[in-house]
């Protein structure tokens, strides 16, 4: 028999979380998402996945190792000494969470959203649009994880992480890739065009280049510096190289309460719009 | 829960759905039973679509009542949609998994056991006559079987009643007869359809019972049966004379049937018994370049209510 007489185990299931709070937007199964996204990695093209990663170990090598000879020590925040390779380690750091998260969360979403069209399906499940966002967009900060987990890899042996703190900077990756990650995949679920999906690496590039990345803010005039660390990657940088340097102060919560915020915030505007787009 | 066969499991009472200015569904009433296979006829942009949307609770209603299996879908949405098997239009698989891994991981949606589920995939892709293509990319599959995957996706919670939207359009004779069996045979099971289709001859062989809309309201309700003695007459005779001549034609027809409806391409006449008609016409002197005595069918009703034909 393909359906039974009496209740189904999938109905059972839901209406033991009738009395929720948000049940109509949230089962409590985002982690099915992660499920699908295992099983549809397992026969995806893995060199895409790892070329990913090695893009800011380029900018290490080049940047680090080549034009840091050239540059020769810088001092940081406290006065210290230290070498350019370790001054931009942290925030290609930063970068490759940033990098991982914004993949999955962007083009992947996108593609998924206009062509693959798979969240309208799982919507019909008895899954909920916040399912369906938790789900990705953890989705999506995992693989900033796993960059910034290899990224670490390979300047942690180098000897550019100085500090005991840098311990933190894994966790402090995680926070960044996952604010990426969720605002990544709110902005996405408002484009509609690949033209719209260009204008995130018109604005990609230059976040990365200009964010205390390569050189200290402080080399810009007044204004621009102040819009500079409005931007996460700026926020990023600043919370790793502090913890990479062992620089701890009570303005690093700073750091993590803006990643909160985009954390929140973004989840927040892409459960609203699958509503919106899946929903109406 | 009562399982008896006149149990109502849908009810919609004066269900409307407005996007913006444009009215999708104009205060549609109807009830569907259990176990019954029910069909909502229409042509494309009838409200068919936008019905089946709040049946399955995705897309809530702008007014009306909607009731399903007794419950509310405005706020037991995802109760309802694990009592609810969807097939969509466009079978929207996940062309990035398996045959197998689309049935596996729509059924973990529902929370479903891994366990559980081991068995019900393999169950489900011989009903579907698919077990052979478990491994292949759902990408890799011809229409016919996509079409039979998104069927057995549908399945994969046990539901009480199956949407189906439009589910054997674009699909050829062959494959279209494949998918009418394996409907019929859960329907033998006690499943509960719900079909749409601008198919007429769909319409006949599927459905028990179904409404016939147009602009977003129901024209009719009945069986096909009843329809078509309702609105139609026994038999139809069709007669083409050649698209400038039919208009002059049908008045010289007119009042040998019971009604005369003139297509740009032909003229339908409606009658109790085709073959003495077409004598008739043939005795009078005109000669039609093809002509053709077949039974009533939906078509025909559908022409009547709406002086349109269904599919343009």
């Amino acid at each position: 028999m393909i359906t039974q007489a009496l209740v189904s185990q999938a109905v059972l299931i839901a209406e033991k979380r009738r009395n929720n709070p948000a049940a109509s937007v949230y089962s409590g199964r985002a982690r099915m998402m992660l499920e699908r996204g295992v099983y549809a990695a397992k026969s995806s093209n893995w060199l895409v996945i790892v070329s990913g990663f090695f893009e800011p170990v380029f900018y290490l090598l080049a940047f680090g190792f080549g034009i840091g000879q050239l540059i020769g020590n810088l001092t940081d925040g406290n006065g210290n000494p230290v070498t350019y390779a370790a001054f931009i380690a942290p925030a290609l750091l930063a970068t490759s969470a940033m990098n991982g998260a914004i993949y999955d969360s962007t083009w992947n979403v996108f593609f998924k959203l206009h062509f693959g069209k798979i969240y309208q399906v799982m919507l019909s499940s008895s899954l909920g649009p916040l399912d369906v966002a938790l789900g990705e967009i953890t989705w999506a900060l995992l693989r900033g994880l796993v960059y910034s987990l290899g990224f670490m890899a390979i300047v942690v042996p180098l000897g550019l992480i100085t500090d005991a703190w840098g311990l933190l900077a894994i966790p402090a990756a995680t926070l960044i890739a996952f604010g990426f990650a969720s605002f990544g995949m709110a902005i996405t679920s408002y484009f509609h065009s690949f033209q719209q999906m260009n204008w995130l690496n018109f604005f990609l590039l230059p976040m990365f280049l200009f964010s205390g990345t390569f050189f200290p803010v402080s080399v810009f005039p007044q204004w621009i510096q102040v819009i500079v660390q409005a931007l996460p990657l700026w926020q990023g940088v600043e919370l790793v190289r502090s913890l990479t340097l062992g620089i701890i102060h009570w303005g690093l919560l700073g750091h993590v309460a803006y990643f909160v915020v985009m954390i929140v915030g973004g989840m927040w505007f892409t459960t609203v719009r699958l509503r919106a787009l899946f929903m109406r | 829960m009562s399982q008896s066969a006149n149990d109502v499991v849908i009810q919609a009472k004066g269900l409307t759905k407005k996007y913006k200015d444009f009215v999708a569904v104009d205060g549609i009433d109807f009830e569907v039973k259990r176990g019954e296979s029910f069909g909502l006829l229409g042509p494309n942009g009838a409200g068919k679509s936008t019905t089946m949307k709040m049946i399955s609770s995705v897309s809530q209603r702008t007014s009306g009542e909607l009731k399903i299996l007794g419950k509310e879908p405005n706020t037991h949405g995802p109760e309802i949609r694990a009592h609810l098997g969807v097939v969509p239009q466009k079978d929207l698989l996940d062309r990035e998994l398996k045959v197998w891994e689309n049935i596996f991981t729509y059924g973990r949606y529902f929370g479903l056991s891994r366990k559980f589920l081991k068995g019900k995939v393999d169950e489900l892709l011989e009903f579907a006559q698919l077990t052979e293509k478990r491994n292949a990319k759902a990408d890799d599959l011809s229409g016919g079987m996509q079409r039979r995957l998104a069927i057995a996706r549908g399945l994969v919670n046990e539901p009480e009643i199956l949407l189906l939207d439009e589910p054997t359009t674009g699909l050829d004779p062959q494959a279209r007869h494949v998918l009418w069996d394996r409907l019929f045979r859960l329907k033998e099971q006690g499943v509960t359809l719900v079909i749409t289709t601008h198919y007429m001859d769909e319409a006949e062989q599927l459905c028990d019972r179904l409404i016939v809309m147009d602009n977003g309201k129901i024209m009719a309700e009945g069986s096909p049966a009843e329809l078509i003695k309702q609105y139609s007459s026994k038999e139809v005779v069709e007669v083409r004379f050649g698209t400038d001549k039919n208009e002059k034609t049908a008045e010289k027809l007119a009042g040998l049937a019971d009604r005369i409806e003139v297509l740009p391409d032909r003229i339908l006449l409606y009658t109790a018994k085709g073959e003495e008609l077409l004598a008739q016409i043939l005795e009078s002197g005109l000669h039609p370049v093809t002509s053709l005595v077949r039974r009533s069918s939906l078509e025909d009703v559908f022409l009547r209510l709406t002086g349109r034909t269904l599919v343009d």
